[in-house]
């Protein structure tokens, strides 16, 4: 009983950690490029859903419309994803394409301090009040032979592996998709293909910043205080998911999140809690110690110039 | 005149690679850039298609327009000048199918890319047989066709070609070239730098040579296949 009570957490917590790891990767892989604000960028889109929910909510009271609950998190969750992916687009323009031939660490660090500006500006926009997610819909507890899982879990996986599956099919499918495989593999020969090369780094900021917001508010659904530093540790262990996934696969992104997930669940049931985060992250050092390109790492040509 | 290059002058950092090139391009022409390595030939045509900076002073016009007003997306989607770059540089991850549709990435012309993919499996059947199969599984000769088919799919008013000799054993060599001169008489103009002299300036019409950034020599390329200098440098007596 208590295995599957841990299972359902676990893929609760591994949706976050996908959804944010699906970022990283994509933005990494793309533009080689490690995107350390990534988890910043989840704490913006789960602020902004706050926005976008509270004013629906109050829009609703106020009779502008009647929606039911579940439709203001929906229409919350499409407006949220849409807005942030500007952000995404703001950060990429403003801090990373001036420096897309500066050295790799040069960018990095750009991240952190992106990173600490979105924290810092949040905290000077708002306060320093913690700020708490409306609830938009009922909790509904379902005993499953002694497992309890609840409504809003089960929509949180669910979104969370549909997203995931959308980004796939995207990437296989589309001609965008193709040209995002094709600068994974070699970055500079791109345009040569007729490909905007600018336009292609906006629509991988764009995705990666949706699918975090997405994160962002499947988490304030879950745990509903809001502070602006929520996206540092959340962030770090979506970035160890992307490693882990290997370069550029959306799919080890996804696996590797949920992955996380079970072994930050599991490693309680034997150890003192107290030890959770130790033991799980020694097992994905571990890990990658014996398969340092993760699991699905594609192949890419090392040459950065033409 | 199609392609017109002044003073065309490149550095990296403080090596200077081009020291104020001038050459031109007639519209159906095929002219080639012979010199050793390290000569500037690469750069040159990495100049054309935008992929390195040029400092101020050079002018590019392409059908009266100027070249250096285009980024290098552009200069192949709407100049329709496309690149093959030394070493092929094929997408292998992908399938040969994908690398020609990539290269179509900006044109909305769907008929006439279902028709130009057929021509491309046309010249080079042997694409047409591995076109599911990933683009780093093929051979080397199969990969060469890849990529000139490739840049053929992306824009062909003119082609740029480095090096396609490369790597290829004397046989497939010649079929590459002949595949070249089928696309030339479809209306492409081709420019191609070459360390192989010989086999450029017999299937050029006009040459130059490139030594050390500059041009030291031009002219039809039988008269450059007779000039005792070119023949003493780079045919080998």
């Amino acid at each position: 009983m208590v295995f599957f009570q841990n299972l359902i957490n676990a893929l609760q917590w591994g949706s976050f950690y996908a959804l944010i790891a699906l970022g990283y990767s994509m933005v990494y892989s793309i533009l080689m490029l490690f995107n350390f604000a990534h988890g910043d960028i989840f704490m913006v889109g789960a602020y902004i859903g706050f926005g976008v929910s509270t004013a629906l909510v109050s829009l609703a009271a106020m009779g502008a419309f009647a929606l039911p609950g579940w439709l203001i998190l929906v229409l919350t969750i499409i407006i949220s994803m849409f807005l942030t992916s500007f952000v995404g687009m703001i950060v990429e323009r403003v801090g990373y394409r001036p420096l897309r031939d500066a050295p790799r660490a040069s960018a990095a660090i750009t991240g952190l301090m992106i990173g600490i500006i979105l924290e810092t500006g949040n905290l000077a926009l708002l306060g320093a009040e913690r700020v708490k997610f409306p609830s938009l819909i009922e909790t509904t507890t379902y005993d499953l032979g002694g497992v309890f899982v609840t409504n809003k879990k089960i929509m949180i996986v669910l979104v969370s592996i549909t997203l995931s599956f959308a980004l796939h099919q995207f990437i296989r499918r589309t001609r965008w998709g193709m040209a995002m495989r094709a600068m994974a593999f070699d970055f500079a020969v791109v345009p040569l293909m007729g490909v905007p090369l600018n336009r292609m780094a906006a629509l991988t900021f764009a995705l990666g910043s949706a699918l975090a917001a997405a994160a962002g508010i499947l988490f304030g659904v879950a745990y509903p205080v809001l502070d602006p530093y929520m996206g540092i540790l959340i962030g770090w262990k979506a970035f160890v998911a992307a490693i882990l996934g290997g370069r550029g696969s959306v799919v080890g992104a996804t696996l590797a999140g949920f992955l996380l997930g079970f072994i930050e669940m599991f490693v309680p049931m034997i150890f003192p809690s107290t030890l959770r985060d130790f033991i799980a992250y020694t097992i994905v050092l571990l890990i990658l110690v014996f398969r340092p390109h993760g699991f699905f790492g594609e192949a890419y040509s090392a040459r950065l110039r033409l | 005149m199609l392609l017109e290059v002044n003073e065309l002058r490149v550095s990296y950092g403080n090596i200077k690679a081009l020291h104020g090139l001038d050459f031109q391009i007639d519209e159906g022409e095929i002219v080639c850039i012979i010199g050793a390595n390290g000569a500037g030939k690469s750069t040159t045509l990495k100049a054309i298609s935008r992929m390195v900076p040029v400092e101020a002073g050079t002018k590019m016009t392409f059908q009266g327009k100027d070249l250096l007003q285009y980024q290098p997306d552009k200069v192949v989607s709407k100049l329709g000048i496309s690149h093959v770059p030394e070493g092929r540089r094929l997408f292998e991850n992908l399938t040969v199918t994908e690398n020609l549709m990539l290269a179509t990435f900006a044109r909305r012309d769907r008929e006439q890319i279902a028709l130009d993919i057929k021509r491309v499996f046309s010249i080079f059947p042997r694409l047409e047989e591995r076109q599911t199969q990933k683009s780093g599984t093929l051979s080397g000769g199969e990969q060469q066709m890849l990529a000139v088919g490739r840049a053929y799919m992306s824009g062909r008013k003119v082609m740029l070609l480095d090096e396609p000799s490369m790597g290829l054993a004397p046989l497939l060599m010649m079929s590459m070239f002949e595949a070249l001169k089928e696309i030339n008489s479809q209306g492409t103009t081709i420019l191609l730098v070459e360390q192989n002299a010989r086999l450029a300036l017999q299937f050029a019409s006009r040459g130059y040579v490139l030594e050390n950034g500059h041009m030291v020599l031009e002219g039809p390329s039988k008269e450059l296949l007779e000039n005792p200098d070119v023949k003493k440098a780079y045919l080998g007596g």
